[in-house]
Formats: structure tokens, sequence, C-alpha cells
């Protein structure tokens, strides 16, 4: 069985995994990471989404073995020090959820989206998230709150 | 050991801070961010499948690939004897034990309910249906055995189509036939009603089958002692089946708790009883180790039961100035292969609602239920009245069309006036408030809706291909399920009522504790505003359990826009009977008579001294209990039962405006604009959010979701990829607003909102596209107007009918 080092939340895991286990349930049901949710088995609703070395990724549609050396972030890792990262915070004030499946994969999403632009319109906000599936909020909260996001982080950005 | 000095402990409390001033501004009507999200923003979750138990189980059921057939052979052995597999099992091997999954709604005397056994024994009625199982040490390995399982089958024909299925030479999917039931409403003098009409308006809509998609998957997870058994389900309703389960499993209902952990979402979806409940109970009582059963979203799409799925032909009479004389409705609804829940009930929740807002004289409802080797249909967001809704506002914007008058004009003609109410309809509900002019002006004065018709007549006569078209929904439903006593008229199994307690913990923080069980709706954070309120306590001093039945040990549970209504209202109840004892209590302790206490912010204030004990001090007097007078027992914890006299009726006005493409049938929505008035508003952040996710549902009927089955019974719609459900990129911003007419039904003057969005912008959406196009001569798009669809319509071939 092929042995795989990944890192998840900045802490370093050897596993000996089966070649056809997928990132996803590596990290659920071996490595205890629950924050991560399965929607689909087609990737289509990215409830599933990490940041694997620093891109947004669908773990359903990614191998454990191919991800072997990477960096993996998740809903869990996101916070810094006890506290939200800006994107978990501005969802929260703009009510982007409501059952809160989607959300993890969402924020990730959302997070990535502000790497190619970190001022977005609504419409490239919009496209931007069609890979992500939500099915209580009709997505105006969620836009917002990414518009929101973007806000902070640059503000975070420009402090810094 | 220290002594326990209770003033001093008293004194700690309140000087530790824990206990915070109310801030004296009301609770109810604030935008409190919500309770609920941080957790579920820092993956903190407790969803069914992020569970563990030690020596926890897997299973995988192996589904029916046929739509119908006899199941001739079953053969196990193989995966038995395969790595990681504990056992595998056929339904033969459950038939003594499973029992039959319940409907508890028998609408009609001549209702049949056929055996529905949780796993097929020796037939198959439709695709997906669970004929064996294989229990692993996980689900790699479960599903290495699923693969080694034989099954034969014998096949039977497919029974598709409802009229089809009504002949007397269709392959039947029962023994009794594919009829499951019949009945017939009348109001008043339908036959007078329609004899000599000047106008008359004859329409058949198709409802079509619709995947619920909630974005948590189903997950079951049974264990046992040996002697009690938990069961932890994604599901909305842990109370009802926890009653349910006991009847059909026979484990005895003291003996079984009901967990409903973290729930992503259910839309009526997860109101259910379902066969992997059942089984997985039976696993782990086999078994003897926890049982766990993960839902994959394409065995979900298949066995989840469907929404809709019904063909309403509509005949609407009116004089020649488009005042309603009267109305006839014949429905089909397709039941699926089985009745599930409430499977039967839900065209029935739609029966009085066909006249939504409107005065007439006279209504008729008839309606069949049909057995079809498809998945069972039941509860999806709305159940019955957005069915209802879809029809008469269709047909409202028909009658428009007959008469040459705007479709807002038709409605003004007939519907209620605000000082009508409350008014008792022609189906014989009663509403007991509401402002129709109010919401449509409002509604008309977001839109611009003048102006958007000007626009319309001027690509109209440019002969623009982008036609833009403008779509009306002037809708009430029927809210707060249910009155028992309505209930029990209409033959359902159980009442309508919901629970709330309230526990003054010693140090003043406070546990209510609701029937109602939440999967998205934000109950922690608006019945946290309802206690703060009415207890004068801190909206953070404030916890709310639910969804476990050895802790909330009442309720009826989630749907129907039920839970503020009457589940809020429980709660508000519960803290005046906490207020009821405190006040007795805070006169002993003050001297004086209870008569002469105030309460205000939180403290009983003799009137006219400056003596005063807040609710913290009484809770913990009460639980020192040192000083009490007679007859008052050591604690201030009450709990309240509500149970309504009538609905609620919600309503409002959306307008949708979309342009439609002439030249590739691609609609896109331009603006949408809904006002709802949904009564006394406790949080209206999640009012609003309550909004834009129904409006989304509902537009997801008009515009893009359909289940497909084939000739064969094959659901051809089977995966996410196949089924489309809207993304971001998909649809509009939404503009909300609001009106308010309190409920007079309830304390609290709320009329509920969770379906609301759902049934008002479906019919919003459709007439928008019909309206683009009627100049062309269409006047119906069948749902999901798809591109195919709309541009068929527009060349006059299959998929539109032309006037």
């Amino acid at each position: 069985m092929p042995r795989i080092t990944i890192t998840v939340d900045g802490i370093r895991y050897e596993e000996d995994v089966e070649p056809r286990l997928l990132l996803v349930h590596l990290l659920r049901e071996r490595l205890g990471k629950t924050g991560t949710p399965i929607g689909c088995d087609t990737s289509n609703c990215g409830a599933c989404t990490v940041m694997l070395d620093g891109r947004s990724a669908k773990s359903c549609s990614v191998l454990a073995v191919q991800a072997d050396g990477c960096d993996v972030v998740t809903i869990e890792g996101l916070g810094a020090d006890g506290s939200m990262h800006p994107m978990q915070r501005a969802f929260h004030e703009e009510h982007a959820l409501q059952c809160g499946y989607c959300t993890p994969g969402m924020v990730m999403a959302a997070i990535d989206l502000l790497r190619n632009d970190p001022d977005p319109s609504e419409e490239t906000i919009r496209h931007g998230l069609e890979g992500n599936l939500c099915r209580c909020t009709g997505y105006c909260n969620i836009v917002r709150a990414v518009k929101r996001g973007a806000q902070e982080m640059g503000q975070e950005v420009r402090t810094s | 050991m220290t002594e326990l000095d209770a003033g001093l402990v008293g004194e700690q409390i309140a000087e530790s801070g824990q206990v915070a001033e109310p801030s004296g501004r009301r609770e109810i009507g604030r935008a409190r961010r919500r309770k609920e999200d941080a957790r579920l923003l820092t993956g903190h979750t407790r969803w069914t499948d992020n569970l563990q138990q030690p020596g926890m189980v897997q299973v995988m059921f192996l589904r029916s690939p046929m739509a119908h057939a006899r199941i001739t052979r079953v053969d196990v052995s193989a995966a038995r004897e395969l790595p990681g597999v504990l056992a595998a099992f056929s339904g033969r091997d459950f038939a003594d034990e499973q029992g039959s999954l319940p409907c508890a709604w028998p609408v009609s005397e001549d209702i049949v309910i056929p055996d529905h056994p949780p796993m097929a024994v020796s037939e198959v009625r439709y695709v997906g249906e669970a004929v064996a199982c294989v229990v692993a040490t996980d689900r790699y390995r479960a599903a290495d055995a699923l693969e080694a399982v034989e099954v034969d089958y014998e096949p039977l024909p497919a029974v598709m189509d409802m009229h089809d299925a009504l002949t007397p030479d269709s392959p039947k999917v029962h023994e009794s036939g594919n009829k499951a039931f019949s009945t017939t409403i009348t109001s008043g003098d339908v036959e007078a009603a329609f004899r000599d009409a000047p106008v008359l308006i004859d329409r058949t809509y198709i409802q079509q089958r619709l995947i619920p998609s909630a974005m948590e998957p189903r997950a079951v997870l049974a264990s046992t002692d040996g002697d009690t058994f938990t069961l932890w389900s994604s599901t909305q309703i842990p109370h009802v089946l926890r009653v349910m389960l006991a009847v059909t499993t026979g484990i005895p209902e003291h003996r079984l708790r009901v967990i409903a952990p973290d729930v992503g979402g259910g839309f009526g979806s997860k109101l259910q009883v379902t066969a992997e409940e059942v089984l997985c109970l039976l696993l782990t009582r086999r078994l003897g180790r926890p049982v766990k059963w993960s839902e994959s979203r394409s065995e979900g799409n298949l066995t989840v039961h469907h929404g809709r799925d019904q063909i309403q032909h509509v005949r609407l009479a009116a004089e020649a100035d488009g005042r309603i004389r009267g109305l006839r409705v014949e429905l089909l609804a397709d039941m699926g292969a089985y009745l599930m829940l409430v499977t039967p009930g839900v065209p029935m929740l739609g029966a009085s609602m066909f006249n939504g807002i409107y005065k007439m004289d006279a209504y008729e409802f008839a309606c069949t239920g049909v057995f079809t080797t498809k998945m069972p249909t039941d509860a999806y967001r709305g159940a019955g009245r957005p069915e209802a809704t879809y029809a008469i506002e269709r047909v409202m914007d028909e009658l428009a069309a007959e008469l040459g008058i705007d479709p807002l004009e038709a409605r003004r003609r007939n519907w209620i006036r605000h000082d009508e109410f409350p008014y008792t309809t022609v189906s014989g509900l009663t509403y007991d408030s509401g402002n129709y002019e109010a919401a449509t002006e409002r509604a008309m004065a977001l839109f611009g809706y003048d102006k958007l018709r000007a626009e319309q007549a001027d690509r109209r006569d440019r002969g623009d291909p982008v036609q833009l078209g403008i779509g009306v929904s002037t809708y009430t439903e029927m809210c707060g399920l249910a009155p028992s006593r309505l209930l029990g008229m209409a033959n359902y199994g159980a009442g309508g009522w919901e629970h709330g307690s309230v526990r003054m913990l010693p140090t003043g923080k406070v546990e209510v504790i609701t029937g109602t069980s939440p999967h998205g709706q934000g109950h922690v954070t608006s019945w946290s505003q309802i206690a703060a309120d009415a207890l004068g306590v801190p909206f953070d001093d404030i916890t709310v359990l639910h969804g476990d039945t050895a802790v909330a040990h009442k309720g009826m549970d989630t749907y129907g826009s039920r839970s503020l209504v009457i589940g809020g209202v429980a709660v508000l109840q519960a803290c005046e009977k906490v207020k009821d004892k405190a006040r007795k209590l805070a006169a002993h302790l003050l001297e004086c008579s209870p008569d002469d206490l105030e309460f205000e912010a939180g403290a009983f204030k003799v009137r006219g001294t400056g003596a005063s004990k807040t609710i913290q001090e009484l809770a913990f007097a009460a639980f020192t209990a040192h000083d009490l007078p007679e007859g008052v027992e050591a604690r201030l914890d009450s709990d309240a039962t509500f149970d309504p006299d009538n609905y609620s009726f919600p309503h409002g006005t959306h307008l949708c405006a979309v342009e439609v493409d002439t030249e590739t049938g691609m609609v896109k929505i331009r603006s949408y604009v809904a006002v709802d008035d949904v009564g006394k508003v406790v949080n209206p952040l999640i009012v609003e959010g309550q909004v834009h996710g129904g409006i989304a549902q509902g537009v997801a009927q008009a515009l893009f979701e359909e289940a497909v089955y084939d000739a064969d019974g094959n659901l051809l719609t089977a995966t996410m990829a196949d089924y489309l459900l809207p993304s971001a990129a998909d649809l509009p911003a939404f503009t909300t607003d609001r009106t308010e007419t309190p409920s007079t039904g309830n304390p609290l003057g709320v009329k509920g909102v969770g379906e609301a969005g759902t049934i008002a912008s479906t019919p919003a959406v459709v007439n928008a596209v019909v309206d683009a196009l009627r100049p062309r001569g269409v006047r119906d798009v069948q749902m999901p107007c798809t591109p195919e669809r709309v541009w068929r319509a527009v060349q006059g071939t299959r998929g539109g009918e032309r006037s």
C-alpha cells in the first residue's frame, strides 16, 4: 500500500493508503477532519472544497495518493489564533449560510476566487462560485458576503 | 469541603459579570446574527455522517436496476466471504421483522395503502428499491462486497404514465390496481357558475417531478447496548420518527432514542420514515454493533422521496368584466410506487388553496392519486400549495389575456379587499388578516412596473428578437401545520401542536427546549430572541436545545412553515409560565401582593418603592429553596404545548421580468421583486434569507429542474450532473421587501415564511415567460422552461401550446 506524507491544517501525517482512497475520505475517516463534508459523487456541488497547495480543489475528485507531499488547508484550519478568517466572519455578518452544509466549500472557493480578482464584481462572484451549490440561501447573501470578505481581506493586506 | 452559602454564591454570580444587564432593547424584530453560525463556519459540525461509535460498521444497500420485476433469487453468500464483511442480507432475511413503512395520512375512504417492506422481498416497484445489503468494516469494503451479490429478476412491465395507468388494461403496480384514492370536494353551485358563463378558461398544467436535493445527503447511525437503542438520522422529524419506528420495528418507544444532530437542509425530503432508518435499527439489533449508512448523492436522487408530479386540469368561469364565478380543478397526483408518510396528503394540502386570494361562489376539487413504478412522491417545500398557487396564478393571467386587461387588474377585480378580513373563502378556510393592495402597490413601485410595461411595448413594436415578459404572482398560502382539530377532520394520524420548555438555571442562564427540529432555519437564534424579550434576560444568556428525544422529549418537529407559528408561540407561553411562578416567589420575598408587582426589563418591582428582584435572583432563590412560599415548588421551570385554532396565511406580490431570446429560447431573469407579508417578524435577517432561498427553489422549478424517467422506468437524472440545480451564475439578485398585517391567530402575530418564496415564485417566472411570447400566440410553456421548450413554443411546435 502506498505511503504518503501530507500536511493538513499544519499537522504532518504519514499514512498508508489504498490507491483508490479519495482525499476527502482520508480527511474525514482517517484523520477525523469532518469539517469538510461530502455533498455529491459527481464533483458538482463543491461542498468538499479544500485548499490544496494554496488553490481550491474538490477533495472528492483527488486521490489521497495525488496529494502526497501536499499542504492541505480545510475549513478547520482557516482561522488563525482562534479567530475566524475574514471570509468566515463575512459569511456570518451577511447571513450567508442557513443549514451550513455547503459553507466550508463555499468559503474556500470564495477565498480562491479573490486570488484572481481581489475586488470582484457581482457577476465575477456569481460565475466564480458556479462550481459550488447551495440549496438554502438563493446565493444573494453569499454574493454579499464574498464582497464584504474581499473588502476586509483587502484592508488587512493594506494595513499589514 | 466548602459549605455552600447561598447568599454568597448569589453575590458571586451577580458580581462575576456572568449575568449581563439586559439591554432594554427589544429583541423581537432585531436582525440578530445567528448563534448557529460559528460552529458551521469553522467545521465544528455534527452531521450524522461525521459521527463515530466504537466498533462501528458500515452498511451499503444493493438497489434494484429494474422499475418493476419479480425477485426470483438473491444470493449474498459470495459477498459474505469477502475480507472485512460482517454480514450480508436479502429482503427475505428481514421479512418477518421489518414490517411496513408507514403512511400516516389515509385521505379518503377508498384509499389503498399497499404493504411497503423496507427491503423488497418478492417484487420491486421502482429503480433504486433496496434488495440486499452488505455490512463491512468500512465503505470501500462494503462497496466491493455489493459487487458480489447476485440477484435474478423476472421483469414486469413498468407503469410510467398516469393516464395510461388508469386505463382498464394497464399493467398493475399493485394487485389492487393503480388507483390509490379519489376524492371530491364541492362548495357552492358549480354547475350554475359554469352554465352560460361569459368567459371560460380551460387549461391543463404539468407539475413536473422534482428532486428536493438538500445539500446534506441522508445518513443514519444506529446503536444498541442490548437494551436500549439510539438512532441518529439526518431527519427533520426526530419525534415523529421515534413513534413511527417504535410502531414499525416493535422496539418499545421508551427504549428508543432518536437524535437529529446537525441536519443539512430538508425541504420536506427529510420529513419521512425511511427504509434505511428501519433497516439500520434491525441491523444493529441483529449484529450488536453500531451500524452507519451514508447515502451517496446518486443513491439519494433515486431514493429520497420526490416532489410535485401532478397533472392539473383547471377550468375557470367568469363574468364579462372578469369577476370569477367558479373554479373546477381535476388533479391527477403521481404517488409513485408506494404511499409513504404523507404521500397522499400532499395534493390534499393544496385542495383548499386553488382559489388563492380570490372571491368566487363555487369551487370543485377532484383528485385521483395514481400508483406508478417510480420513487414515491411526498412533501417538498410547499407541499400542495405551490401546485395550487401555480394553477390559479397561471389561470389568472389567462383570464387577463382573454379580457385584454392587465394581469394585476384581473386580480384586483377578484381579490379579497383588506377591509373584508377575516374572510371565509369558497373552500372553507378563514383568512385572518392581509392586505393584498398594500403588498402589490409596494411591489409595483420597487419593480418599476409601468416603466417595464412601456419597455415591453417598445420591444414588441420593434420586433426585438429579445422580448421582455412580466410575470405576476399574488399568492397566499397556508402556514402553521396545523390545528390538531383540523388534522383530525382530515384523517391525519397525529396532532399539530408544538411543545416548548424553559429551564431557569441557578446562575440565571436559560435553557429553552423546543420540539421543533431546525435544519437551517435558525431557531436557536429566533427562539433566543423570543425568550429574551419575554423573560427580560440577555440574548446571550439563552441556549436552545432541540432534536434529541431524550432532551426535547415532546415535539412535532419542523415542516409546513409551522415552527415559529406554533413552536415559537409554545416557547413564549412557557416563558409566561416561568414569570407567573417567579411573580409568586418575588411577592413572597418582597413581602407584597403579586398584584403590586410590575415586570420590567427582567425584574419584578414593587410599585411605588425601589424594591425589586431580578428573574435571575429569583431563579437562584428557587434553586436554594430556603424560603419558598406555601405551595411553590423549588423551580421556575415551565413548559407549554400550543395548538393553534387556525392556520396562518402569509401572502405577497412577486413580480418577475424576464428577457426571452426568441431565436435561442434562452430565458434570463432581468429583475425579481418580492414583497411578502409574513405578519410580525422576529428576525428580519432570517426572514429575508428564507425568502431568498424559497424564491431560488421556485425559480428552479420554473426554469431548470425536472426528474426524468424513461419509458422503462430508469431515472435519467440520477446524478447531480444530470439534475440541474441552479448555481449562483444561474440566478439574479432578488429585491425583497415586506408589508405587515399581524396574524390574529397567535400572540406573536407571526405567519410563517419557510415556504412562501417557493410558492410565489414559480408562477411569477412562468407567467413572465408566457407574457413575453403571448403576442406570438404562445399561452403555455411546460416547466421547466428550458431553452429547447421555449424555442419550440416560439416555433409553434411540440413543447409549447399555442392558442
